[in-house]
Parts: structure tokens; C-alpha cells; sequence
């Protein structure tokens, strides 16, 4: 299958400290990778690098097999969608201008705003009344809904999301979990989903990439990570998630 | 003819009022206030730039074509403007001034020099008239100006060309001496022969008949430019008009009796017969609101420039990191410089008036926009940050839509601190001719009056808070209501 985006030999330090050890990873189309690792392993310095907002010291990033470069980022986010871990919502817009944002800046008229944010607000599961109100009014559960809502506006080709269940207590982050994965399903585009939770990513995850200190340790389903551990490390992190007692 | 040449030509043709400048102190004022009205009597347009500061920027005005004319002395011409190679005697100053374009149209008939002063009935009783007089009183004490005591000119050889055997010499303050003269703390002090304080407390002027001190006669100058023949007629009829006598009782009647300058002038000329008119004299609304106007304008004009210039650097300091920290750096200068420096400065460059003020409060205004902008630009949080960059969208979209907006609370907050800084030292603005609050605080302090000084002060004080009051109405309807429900994350 072909990579909807490709990681070619990247690699990226932070004042010496790599934070990125030169690897190659591709994002096949219309799944979800799950890059997961503990905190340092590079998993959002990854991430940041599809969407361009870190700069690879080598290497270099294929969207669509056209190199991702200052000058052509601006243009290719507008067909990503990015969530962030605190939804990265702008405080002094309400929920419809952040959403609506770009798509004005595009040209889009106002019926078509509107029918685009109807299609969305039931997909994230959204009353229309919240277009109307700000962040600071909303629940961190309703707010990721919002980034996500945000995130979808111009139907993106690949759906970047950043830790973005990490803040949110148990209840209101499963039933979110829930709901992601009925949307990636529903949706089918290709996305790309930042966690610390083994357990998360196995739930929303077709691949995942476990990362560790910068390297690729292992990649492949869930299963292949239980079963078939490439090296200790991944079996730690995997008796690491602690589960309960049924 | 076009419309424009026609009035252009009428421009040409009407008179521009003629330009009286004053320094800032009493006698000055009192005579630029004398000129002025006496033109004015002869049907010549003419305004009284008072108080426009010392010697050197009267002179440079006058040099420049901003002023016409202003009372001047001898002495101070030789020895300020033409630093001692000119002798202080009109046969060699007439000469010397036409080669700077600048005649001498009157002299006032009065000698206002540096003269020593004892109390009447102490000099009666000692039998002391002239200088000379005190070598027969070794026993006598004496307090003078710092400045008298420091200059070449001064005490020093005032001792060597009369021989004077006192030792009990000391320094102090010009207008504490008086005080002390009168409280009996010593005998002798140096004075200016017309202080309104010969008259108020019945000092006797010593007679300096070695003449050492040099000549102060006092002068119209005018600037040849300015001398037309219907404007040399006029002002003759003040020649030899002003004797010591007049002078010292004009410059008690608005030191001591708080006398408005154009009331004591026309009074004068009502006297001498050269102008029966009586001043208008505005009311205190009146002064208030022209003060006002005048305060609003140096603000208005200064605040705005600060805020197109401040806020594009700002910008560009938030920017490029290392550019801006030159360019915070460089505007931190700015600040430091002491506001009455800065606005000296700008005479050179500028000349007097509104200028030079609005200039100096232009660049003491830009640090606080120039640095809120930055610090609100680079406070944004490092998530909305990376938000606004993935949406895709210009930079000056992400400029104008977020960044600022984001920014807008600290910029306000900038340009609040800016105004307030403004209005309050704009009252300085008064020292260059620039008029606003500062003129009555600087009269009042020339005066020594508070009611003056409060005319100005306590309108200025308001209009800060009234600034300050604006800019929280207006806070409301700049900062975006959503960044108003809750403070920055």
C-alpha cells in the first residue's frame, strides 16, 4: 500500500540532545498508527515533524510523495488536521470562528460553514449551541471535541492528533475513546494518534510504533507487541499498563 | 487667477503677528507682555510666546526666524551670545548683532545688573551708599547667590577691585538670602537691581562706583527680518520709557501681589500714555480650556505616533529575537534619558513650540507600547502557538486573527502606560513654548504661586485618570470577550 506520508531518514536534536534518532516510517493511507512510548521517546517531536512544524536536521518528509518544506507547509496543513493535548483552541474565538477559521480564509461562504458545521457537530457528538459560546465556557471534554470538530472543517487527508485524551479524567476520556474510534471508522481517513496508554492505542490503534529514546523499537498490531516482543524493553512497557482486577 | 493663487496671495499679504518671546522669569515676561501690547496698540498683529526658558534658546529662535523679538540686557549678551570678545556696550554690540541679522530696536532705559543691597535703615545708620562704603566695616556679613560666589566675575573680584576686609562670607540659595537678609542673619547680599524685593523689603542698592559690575541695560532685540517700518515706530515709543524704578515696582506687583503680566503691563502703557486700551483677560474657564486643548493636542499627536511606530516594532522585536533585543534595548535608552533632557534635545532639531514637545513624548512614549506588544506577542502560550502555525493560514492572517488579538490585553495595557506617562510629562512641554497644564505650574512656580500652580497640576492630575478610565471603557470593546472570561491560560 502506498504511504500516504513518509518519514525518510529523519532524525532531530534539541540543543545536542536528539530527541529523534534517524529512522524511516511510513504512515500507510486510511489506517491509524498509534505512536506510543514513554515520555522523551520522540513520539510528538514525530508528530510535529509530519505536520511541519519541527524541522528534520536530516532527512526528509513525503506527503503525499511531494517533500514537505517551509515553503510548502503552510499549503499542505490546510489537508492535515491537528488535535493537541489542550485543544489548542484560541481563547478569544468562539467555538464556530475557531472552527470556521480557515475555511473563510479559503473563500468559503456562509451557507457552506454552516453546512459543514452541521455535518461535523453530529459526528463529535455536539449540540449547534455550543457554536455559539467560547472556550473558556466549555468542559475539557467538550473542548477536545471542539479541536477535533476544528481539526475535520476542511476534510482533511491525514488527522494528526497529539496526546489528545491526556488531560481528561477516566470517564469523559473512554467515552471520547469511544467516540474517536467511531469516527477514524466512520471516516476512514488516515490518521496519526500520540499516546502514552498501551492500552489506548490498542483500542484505536491498526498499527502501532513503539518508540523508545528516539528509535523505532517495534511496529505492528497490538498483538504482535504482546506476543511477539521484539526485545525487553517492549515487554516492561507492556507489563507496565497495569490492569485491573476482574 | 486660479482660486489657489489668489489665496496664496492673500496669504502673503495678510501679516503674519509679529513674535515676542520671553525668558523664564518675571521681568522678561512682564516686558515681552509690554512689547507685545504696544504693538498691538499700533494696530500690528502681535503674540507673547512666554517663558520659553533661558538665554541660549530665545536667541536661537530668534536666529531661526521662530521669534521676532524679546527683551534682552548688555550684559548678557556679551557675555552669553558672544561669550566675551564683544565689549557689553551698545556701540560694539549694535555691530556685532547686524552681522547675526539682529538690530537692536529699544532700549528700555533701565540698567538690571548684579548689584550688592543692604537693608535701608542698616545702611542709613552705617552711613553706606556706595560700594567703596563697606571698607570702613570689616564687621559686616555677608551671603551671596552660589552663583555669584562661583563666578570669575563674582565675589572674588569684587574683593580685589574694591579692597573689601570681610571675612564672615558665605554661600546660598538667590531667594533664601532675601529671607535671611530680613530675618538680620547678615548685612550684605548680592541681588539684580530691579528684584521685586528692593521695593518689598526696603533694601538700599549700593552704588557701584568703581563700576565693576558690567553693563545689563535692557533691550528690545528684534530680528532685522521683522523690522519693518511700522514695526521699528512702534516699538521706539517704548525707548528710554522703562526706568529702574518702574520696573522694580512691575516686578513687585507680580511677584508679590500676583498680578497677571498683561494686567501690569497695560496698566504701564496706560501710565505712560503709548495705550489706553485694558486687557481682556481671559476667565479661568477660558485658561482651562485653552490649557486643555493644548494638552490634548501634545498627547493626542504623540500617543498616536508612539502607537504607529511602537506597535510595527514591537511586532518585529517578537519577531526576530536578536533584532529585538536591539531594538528593546534601544527604546529602553530612550526611556532613561530624563524627560527634560530629551525635550531640550529636540530644540536644536525642531525649534520651540509644540514640536519639539510632541517629538520628546513621541520617543518617551514608544518603550511601554513597544515592549507590551513583545511581551504579549511572545506570551502566547506555546500550544496556541503551534495551533495557529498548523492551521495553514498567512502570517499575516495568523498576525491579525490570532496573534494579536491573543497579544491585544498587554498592548492595551502598554499604550494605557504610555498615555498616562504622556499627559504627565507633557506639562514639561511648557519650557519650549508648547503650552498645555504645564504652563500655569510653571508661572505658578515662577511666582512662587500655588493657586497658579494648582490651575495647572490638578487639571493635569485629572486628565491622567481620566486617560486611565478611558482605557478600561475601552478595553471592553477591544479585548475579544472570550479572552475576557477567564485570564490567559
Amino acid at each position: 500500500m502506498r504511504p500516504l506520508l513518509l518519514l525518510d531518514n529523519v532524525s532531530r536534536a534539541f540543543q545536542g540532545v536528539p530527541a529523534v534518532r534517524p529512522l524511516t516510517l511510513a504512515i500507510p493511507e486510511g489506517r491509524t498508527t498509534v505512536l506510543v512510548g514513554p515520555s522523551g521517546s520522540g513520539k510528538s517531536t514525530l508528530l510535529r515533524m509530519m505536520v511541519g512544524l519541527v524541522r528534520p536536521d536530516t532527512g526528509q518528509v513525503l506527503f503525499e510523495g511531494r517533500p514537505l518544506t517551509a515553503e510548502s507547509a503552510p499549503a499542505e496543513r490546510r489537508r492535515m488536521g491537528l488535535v493537541l493535548q489542550g485543544g489548542g483552541l484560541f481563547p478569544h474565538l468562539s467555538v464556530e470562528d475557531n472552527a470556521a477559521l480557515v475555511a473563510r480564509y479559503l473563500g468559503w461562504d456562509g451557507p457552506r460553514v454552516a453546512a459543514r458545521l452541521q455535518v461535523l457537530l453530529d459526528r463529535v457528538q455536539l449540540p449547534a449551541t455550543v457554536l455559539r459560546r467560547y472556550p473558556a465556557e466549555l468542559s475539557g471534554g467538550q473542548r477536545q471535541r471542539v479541536s477535533l470538530l476544528r481539526a475535520l472543517m476542511l476534510e482533511p487527508a491525514l488527522l494528526l492528533l497529539d496526546e489528545p485524551l491526556g488531560a481528561l479524567d477516566p470517564i469523559t476520556r473512554s467515552e471520547l475513546q469511544e467516540d474517536l474510534r467511531a469516527t477514524f471508522q466512520a471516516l476512514g481517513t488516515t490518521v496519526v494518534l500520540v499516546t502514552h496508554d498501551l492500552g489506548e492505542a490498542a483500542y484505536l490503534g491498526d498499527t502501532l510504533v513503539l518508540l523508545r529514546e528516539g528509535r523505532v523499537v517495534q511496529s505492528g498490531t497490538a498483538e504482535d507487541l504482546v506476543r511477539r516482543p521484539a526485545e525487553d524493553f517492549v515487554e516492561r512497557f507492556v507489563r507496565a499498563q497495569r490492569a485491573l482486577p476482574r | 487667477m486660479s482660486l489657489g493663487a489668489s489665496v496664496a496671495l492673500g496669504f502673503l499679504l495678510a501679516q503674519p503677528p509679529v513674535q515676542v518671546g520671553s525668558k523664564v522669569f518675571t521681568e522678561s515676561v512682564v516686558l515681552g507682555e509690554v512689547a507685545t501690547r504696544t504693538l498691538a496698540a499700533s494696530g500690528i498683529p502681535a503674540v507673547h510666546r512666554r517663558e520659553l526658558g533661558g538665554t541660549r534658546i530665545l536667541w536661537d529662535a530668534l536666529q531661526r526666524g521662530e521669534l521676532d523679538a524679546y527683551p534682552e540686557y548688555t550684559g548678557t549678551l556679551a557675555e552669553e551670545i558672544f561669550a566675551g570678545r564683544v565689549p557689553a556696550t551698545l556701540e560694539a554690540l549694535r555691530p556685532a548683532l547686524a552681522t547675526r541679522g539682529v538690530r537692536i530696536a529699544v532700549v528700555l532705559g533701565f540698567v538690571d545688573s548684579y548689584a550688592l543691597g543692604m537693608k535701608a535703615a542698616t545702611a542709613e545708620t552705617l552711613g553706606i551708599r556706595r560700594i567703596s562704603d563697606l571698607q570702613a566695616h570689616p564687621q559686616l556679613r555677608f551671603a551671596f547667590s552660589n552663583e555669584f560666589l562661583d563666578r570669575a566675575d563674582g565675589w572674588r573680584a569684587l574683593q580685589r577691585a574694591y579692597g573689601l576686609p570681610q571675612t564672615d562670607v558665605r554661600g546660598m540659595d538667590h531667594d533664601l538670602a532675601y529671607r535671611g537678609l530680613a530675618a538680620g542673619a547678615f548685612e550684605v547680599t548680592d541681588l539684580y537691581s530691579t528684584d521685586a524685593e528692593v521695593q518689598r523689603l526696603g533694601l538700599r542698592v549700593l552704588e557701584d562706583d568703581r563700576r565693576h559690575f558690567p553693563d545689563y541695560q535692557a533691550l528690545l532685540l528684534l530680528r532685522e527680518a521683522a523690522a519693518s517700518p511700522g514695526v521699528l515706530a512702534a516699538l521706539s515709543q517704548l525707548d528710554g520709557r522703562v526706568s529702574a524704578r518702574d520696573m522694580v515696582a512691575m516686578n513687585a506687583r507680580a511677584k508679590v501681589d500676583h498680578v497677571p503680566e498683561a494686567r501690569i503691563a497695560a496698566d504701564f502703557l496706560k501710565a505712560t500714555g503709548l495705550d489706553t486700551g485694558s486687557p481682556v483677560l481671559p476667565g479661568r474657564a477660558r485658561r482651562l480650556l485653552g490649557y486643555l486643548r493644548d494638552h490634548l493636542v501634545l498627547v493626542g499627536v504623540s500617543l498616536a505616533g508612539s502607537i504607529l511606530v511602537g506597535l510595527p516594532l514591537g511586532i518585529l522585536a517578537a519577531r526576530r529575537p536578536r533584532l529585538g533585543q536591539a531594538v528593546l534595548a534601544g527604546v529602553g535608552v530612550l526611556q532613561t534619558l530624563p524627560s527634560l533632557a530629551l525635550l531640550v534635545l529636540m530644540i536644536p532639531l525642531l525649534g520651540i513650540g509644540a514640536r519639539p514637545a510632541i517629538a520628546a513624548l513621541f520617543l518617551y512614549g514608544l518603550l511601554p507600547v513597544v515592549r507590551n506588544t513583545h511581551a504579549g506577542l511572545t506570551g502566547i502560550p506555546g500550544e496556541l502557538q503551534e495551533a495557529a502555525e498548523a492551521l495553514g493560514v498567512s502570517r499575516l492572517e495568523r498576525l491579525w486573527r490570532i496573534e494579536l488579538p491573543l497579544a491585544s490585553p498587554s498592548i492595551l495595557a502598554g499604550i494605557q502606560t504610555s498615555a498616562v506617562i504622556c499627559v504627565g510629562t507633557a506639562t514639561l512641554g511648557a519650557l519650549v513654548g508648547a503650552g498645555g497644564f504645564g504652563q500655569p505650574i510653571l508661572t505658578g512656580i515662577r511666582l512662587d504661586n500655588v493657586g497658579l500652580l494648582l490651575e495647572g497640576a490638578v487639571p493635569a492630575a485629572l486628565l491622567a485618570l481620566a486617560v486611565q478610565g478611558l482605557f478600561e471603557g475601552l478595553g471592553r470593546l477591544v479585548i475579544p470577550r472570550g479572552l475576557r472570561l477567564v485570564r490567559m491560560p
